[in-house]
């Protein structure tokens, strides 16, 4: 077994070929601690997925997805997230390649599509307690707000997160911890996408199908 | 030469793309399998069942897209990326949980 190689933060020999966010056994532990926590995230939506997909037909005497749901919004959002995702991976490129400047342009680029996809999301459930049809109105709308509502709830976390990992790295630079922060947050935000992906196929768009 | 840092990991090439391709391809593929689902349902190509196949099949998909190409998913400091199996017991467990719900709550169309 080789020994791991370890570096004090800022002292890293310009020879290693390691990312900075991996140069530093603590670093690279946290990172797997992310994926593991990535991956019991991933059995929260499942079990909200499951619930959806068995109530998703009790509509009770409120409107099907087909009646409620306004294709043009959720393409919108659609969009704006996969392409925040990618705004995202640039930020870590950014990182990778050491510019501060570029990683906090491409983390607040993040961030604002991030906000204009949750506020969009915020309209559409207005528009649709407008009309009538609230959470408490059929097992179908308790399933959705509650799935669609959690992702929501965690891309506004991540917006909040990501802020303040731009402030950390306009005060420390970029650093092996600062450096881990952005792989972190950005695994958490692709993760996000994946899961809207999810939503976008299984609720919207298997909800309007003919 | 085993304890170097250069002999332990495919980091290193991870590290020096000059020019995010893997991002903009990312990207570019997100944006095709996000288009082509909605064009079979929107533009009413195909019945519910094979509709219902296709764009779950596609959203799978993304799954990869945004693994490889952003999340780095093969990456590690020092050994195998152990992280593929969490990733994979976590599957297991989203598996069961839909499939199964879906199973008991859908037998014999007395539910849903």
């Amino acid at each position: 077994m080789a020994a791991i190689v370890e570096y004090a933060p800022g002292n890293v020999p310009e020879h290693d070929p390691r990312p900075l966010e991996y140069t530093n056994k603590d670093d690279s532990l946290k990172i797997f601690g992310f994926w593991i926590f990535l991956a019991t995230d991933m059995i929260l939506f499942g079990t909200l997925f499951a619930t959806f997909v068995v109530l998703r037909t009790h509509v009770a005497t409120g409107p099907s997805g087909q009646q409620l749901f306004d294709i043009q919004g959720f393409i919108e959002e659609t969009f704006i997230l996969l392409t925040s995702s990618f705004t995202g991976g640039m930020a870590t490129f950014f990182m990778r390649r050491g510019s501060v400047r570029g990683t906090v342009g491409w983390l607040l680029v993040t961030a604002v599509l991030g906000a204009s996809f949750v506020s969009l999301e915020i309209t559409e459930f207005l528009h649709y307690i407008a009309l009538g049809a609230t959470m408490q109105t059929s097992a179908f709308l308790s399933a959705f707000y509650t799935l669609v509502g959690t992702h929501g709830a965690h891309v506004s976390l991540g917006i909040v997160w990501m802020l303040a990992i731009v402030i950390q790295l306009l005060r420390y630079g970029i650093t092996a911890a600062t450096a881990r922060k952005v792989f972190v947050v950005n695994l958490y935000w692709h993760f996000l996408d994946v899961v809207w992906v999810f939503i976008f196929t299984v609720v919207y768009l298997t909800g309007v199908i003919k | 030469m085993l304890n170097t840092p250069e002999s332990k990991s495919s980091l290193a090439s991870h590290h020096t793309e000059r020019f995010p391709w893997k991002g903009i391809i990312g990207y570019i593929m997100s944006i095709i399998l996000t288009a082509f689902s909605m064009w079979i349902v929107l533009g009413h190509v195909a019945q519910y069942g094979t509709a219902l196949f296709i764009i779950l099949g596609l959203a799978v998909l993304q799954i990869f897209v945004q693994l490889f190409m952003f999340m780095h998913v093969t990456e590690s400091d020092d050994g195998p990326p152990w992280q593929v199996l969490g990733l994979l017991a976590g599957l297991l467990f989203v598996a069961t949980i839909v499939g199964m719900s879906m199973w008991i709550m859908t037998f014999n169309g007395q539910a849903s």
